[in-house]
């Protein structure tokens, strides 16, 4: 047993807050007895009475006397460095309808306001943003007309502190059943929802609730978040965190066309969310109906349908595929080449092409494979002097082996064309070459595509069994095989967002329109209101100063 | 670019660590850094005779006579208006003074002392109440008055604080607020607590009984006996925040009746300065509005401090000055949170849950909220000699605040 003191001179405290900082000492492991007194006379004798040894101990009345009994040296110093933050626990009090004129002011009033609804004018919108941001809030941002360049700082500011900003211009969102904005009543459940369009939100989540589900969480990212200059940092976070969080079994993703980047960019997050995801990016082109976990709707009311019974879509959720090599198709026909890029380069990225399309970019040389690549033999460059590979397939054999050489290679799509004019029996040239392959790199899949019909002079049937007995998997259309190939690729994801699953309870801090306070204070949910005016009452000059010297 | 959160850190971290100890009390002109027999100190920022509201003017007037430098009016005014005899503020000196906060160098001054960073600071014996120099009397009572405080009266302290080590003025401010204080216009408790201290030291001195009672008695019967040295100890505890560079703190806030001024930590000696406003408040029966002289003193040294009206919230009897509720006590104390660095860790108030009270004014809010700092205040008849006739409460214009924001922007940014 050791005692160890220390003392603050003429550091004076009130005896209720001094007892209950004993009482927190006293009740640490280790620590057999603890006073913490103003060294006053009686006090003192106190002390000692009670078999505290103060020997040596040069204390006057002014002075806080810190003294902890404990089983070692080391717990007595760790007890003593606990006074401050004893001392600091405090409620902190305040008279009731006082309204904050800040927000630093209003977060202390509420600690547990973990979001903050921003209505401002929209040219002091993205200041009281960023402060909420350094206050450790997610913001929800109803002000428009927010300079895009502001959107992007703000955005890339909250995915380094593992934040979220909804909007600017966001208009509806549901956050642990508080409707926030322009929102309906829906009952709660199991799907999430990350909306870049107010309305399609409310259009989906109502759907949801007449088809009999429920929403666990509806995000709203604003009109621009796909745009490249902002780069959907909200939506993919809002799917990461739907992703994540155990009261979510479902996600639905709607929006207006994104840049195809970005769309690209948000199916690879969609992609490795480990759970079912219905896309409806609207007007855009999809990737055929399913894609691994992903289903794409074609209208708001499917999104909610396809959303409340995922397993009608034949099957649960997939996870991607985890090959990080690259697929290869060599096709014969120039449309076949052209609809599967235009369904790959939806995910894929890098791809190359001699057919570009959406994000896939051209190839250098077009007889050298960089990345994912999908070629067209058929393109007069390599019909010069020779047949279209229809009618002979000794150009893109030697390709095909050349792709199974490289270790980079992960799929292999081909197609095969059957019919009057084309070659006699592709399937014996093909075969041998295909089962070589799968003898010798187990680990490419190997797909083809074949369109042909069983009254074909080279009989599709034959021609199937010999691809399948090689080992090829063998398809009717192109999107089962691009479906088959980009499934097993893993996603690409864009650097992972680190945002902490929302509190369980809502509460939040108004900043502007107060019939925002007012409704969802009607919704029971804790909320402070700020008693916001224009930094330096307007004065531009002043306001730019002060911005300024926030580093702004 | 300067790192300005860590300078006001600094700053504030610096005021609050400050422990300013009375030591003892002596006469100003040994020991107020600058202080000449041809010298005055003011309360406020610089001023010309011209300019000077009754009170002050009064109180320059009654010093010089006190001094024996001047008879009368006329002739004191010729020696302040030839230049014969110069006034100063006493923040340039050190020094704070209550009201026209007039300090000359035969007068006893408070020296108490910041144990912890090494400065001192000073202020005057508090007069009590009615005609006193503070408000700018000068008659033959005031002077005489004059005479026995800065004599016996004095002689009687340094004694007593002479078999001590001093009195910790932080400390016994942190209990005064516990005891219903805001420790500006409200020190009923802390002047008992002062006396308390002090009568069993005052007992043990070799003067005679009936001196030693005046004494006990003149303590005990003004609730405002330990404004000035508490006006000193926030004084020392202010000026250790001072001088810190790119700091945006408050350290001075001061007025001389016709101008408020203030200083910037990082900022240096240079005075932002606006008119002064009216209090808004209760008047002493036979006295209006219309009598009221502009705010005056260096009281406001402890808003800047962290108490005073900015410590309403533990003195809810204050509001008795302007027929405010308690709730308003306590929403002015939550309002001044907006504008400050930090909450004390020796000042606390028991109404908001031992909260530290509002500490270190940052203009950069002040001017960001458009929330002016509080001041709890006395008010001064306009014509000199009449004395205070009401208190209230006052704001300080905005535009000083604006005009350091400038000036700091001009220097660092």
């Amino acid at each position: 047993m050791t005692t160890k003191h220390e003392i603050r001179r003429g550091a004076y405290a009130d005896s209720v807050i001094l007892m209950k900082v004993q009482k927190g000492l006293a009740g640490l492991p280790g620590v057999d007895d603890a006073a913490v007194v103003m060294a006053t006379p009686a006090n003192k004798d106190v002390l000692r009475s009670t078999g505290f040894d103060l020997t040596g101990i040069d204390v006057g009345a002014d002075d806080l006397l810190i003294v902890v009994k404990a089983a070692d040296e080391q717990t007595a110093a760790e007890a003593i460095a606990q006074v401050d933050g004893l001392m600091k626990q405090r409620p902190s009090g305040g008279a009731a309808g006082f309204r904050p004129k800040s927000l630093r002011r209003a977060a202390d009033m509420l600690p547990d306001a973990s979001w903050v609804i921003v209505s401002v004018p929209g040219r002091y919108a993205a200041a009281v943003a960023d402060e909420a941001l350094a206050l450790g809030k997610h913001v929800m941002l109803y002000s428009d007309n927010v300079p895009l360049a502001d959107e992007a700082k703000l955005k890339q500011k909250a995915r380094a502190s593992g934040l979220l900003v909804m909007g600017p211009d966001c208009g509806t969102a549901i956050i642990n059943g508080v409707g926030l904005g322009f929102a309906n009543r829906v009952q709660r459940g199991r799907i999430g929802v990350v909306g870049a369009s107010g309305t399609g939100i409310q259009a989906i989540t109502v759907a949801v609730h007449q088809l009999g589900g429920g929403i666990s969480q509806a995000i709203g990212t604003g009109g621009r978040d796909l745009k490249e200059a902002v780069g959907g940092i909200t939506m993919i976070d809002g799917i990461d965190l739907l992703a994540a969080d155990a009261e979510t079994d479902v996600i639905v993703i709607v929006s207006k066309p994104p840049s195809p980047h970005i769309a690209q960019a948000v199916l690879n997050a969609a992609r490795t969310a480990g759970k079912p995801v219905v896309i409806y990016f609207m007007g855009q082109f999809a990737p055929g109906q399913r894609l691994g976990n992903l289903a794409f709707a074609q209208s708001l009311q499917e999104a909610a349908a396809l959303a409340v019974a995922p397993q009608g879509r034949d099957g649960g959720a997939e996870k991607d595929g985890n090959n990080k090599g690259y697929l290869r198709g060599l096709f014969s026909g120039g449309t076949l080449a052209y609809e599967c890029v235009m369904m790959c380069q939806a995910v894929l990225a890098p791809l190359y092409t001699n057919v570009p399309v959406g994000t896939a970019q051209p190839l250098a040389d077009v007889h050298a494979s960089q990345h994912h690549t999908i070629v067209d033999m058929g393109e007069d460059v390599f019909t010069q002097g020779r047949l279209h590979p229809m009618m002979d397939g000794s150009l893109r054999l030697r390709r095909l082996q050349k792709e199974a050489a490289d270790p980079d290679t992960a799929v292999i799509l081909l197609d095969v064309l059957l019919g009057d004019g084309a070659q006699a029996d592709p399937a014996a040239e093909l075969a041998p070459a295909i089962a070589a392959i799968t003898q010798a790199r187990p680990d490419i899949a190997i797909g083809i595509i074949l369109i042909g019909t069983d009254s074909d002079p080279q009989n599709s049937d034959g021609q199937i069994d010999q691809l399948e007995q090689a080992g090829a998997a063998v398809f009717r259309s192109v999107d089962g095989a691009a479906a088959m190939a980009i499934g097993q690729l893993a996603a690409v994801t864009a650097a992972a967002s680190s945002v902490a699953p929302l509190p369980q309870t809502f509460a939040a801090i108004n900043v502007g329109v107060e019939t925002f306070h007012d409704s969802l204070q009607a919704q029971g949910a804790s909320v402070i209101q700020v008693d916001w005016r224009p930094p330096a009452g307007g004065n531009d000059k002043l306001a730019a100063i002060l911005a300024k010297m926030k580093g702004r | 670019m300067i790192d300005i959160e860590q300078a006001n850190q600094e700053t504030v971290t610096r005021m609050m660590a400050a422990r300013p100890i009375l030591k003892t009390i002596a006469t100003a002109r040994d020991v107020i850094p600058g202080m000449r027999d041809d010298l005055l100190l003011h309360a406020g920022p610089p001023i010309s005779w011209e300019n000077a509201s009754g009170p002050l003017r009064g109180a320059l007037v009654g010093a010089l006579i006190f001094e024996g430098k001047a008879a009368d009016w006329e002739a004191a005014e010729a020696l302040l208006t030839s230049g014969a005899v110069t006034f100063e503020p006493c923040h340039a000196h050190s020094t704070v003074g209550p009201m026209a906060g007039v300090t000359s160098a035969s007068m006893k001054v408070y020296v108490v002392e910041n144990v912890t960073h090494g400065n001192v600071a000073y202020s005057n014996l508090n007069e009590g109440y009615g005609k006193v120099l503070r408000y700018g009397a000068y008659s033959a009572e005031v002077i005489e008055k004059l005479r026995w405080m800065n004599g016996t009266f004095a002689d009687i302290l340094t004694a007593a604080l002479a078999q001590t080590d001093g009195i910790d003025i932080r400390a016994l401010l942190a209990e005064s607020l516990h005891m219903g204080d805001e420790g500006h216009n409200r020190n009923k408790a802390g002047s008992i607590l002062y006396t308390a201290k002090l009568a069993p030291l005052i007992a043990q001195t070799d003067f005679s009984d009936d001196e030693k009672a005046k004494t006990l008695q003149f303590l005990g019967d003004n609730a405002l006996s330990v404004l000035n040295p508490v006006m000193a100890g926030c004084k020392a505890m202010c000026d250790a925040g001072a001088g810190i560079a790119g700091s945006t703190i408050m350290t001075t806030m001061a007025r001389n009746g016709t101008e408020v001024g203030i200083r910037v930590s990082g900022l240096g000696d240079q005075w932002f300065t606006g008119p002064v406003g009216q209090p808004d408040g209760l008047y002493f029966p036979g006295y209006t509005a219309a009598d009221a002289n502009g705010d005056i003193g260096d009281s406001t040294i402890t808003e800047t401090a962290g108490i005073g009206a900015f410590a309403m919230a533990a003195a809810p009897a204050i509001v008795t000055f302007i027929s405010g509720t308690p709730e308003l006590a306590i929403n002015t104390t939550m309002n001044m949170y907006e504008i400050t660095e930090t909450e004390h860790t020796a000042f606390t108030i028991p109404a908001l849950g031992f909260r530290g009270t509002p500490t270190g004014v940052d203009i950069r809010k002040v001017v960001e909220l458009g929330i002016l700092p509080q001041i709890n205040t006395g008010i001064a008849h306009k014509e000199p000699g009449v004395g205070q006739v009401g208190a209230g409460l006052v704001l300080p214009p905005a535009n000083m605040f604006e005009d350091a924001l400038i000036a700091y922007a001009e220097k660092y940014l």
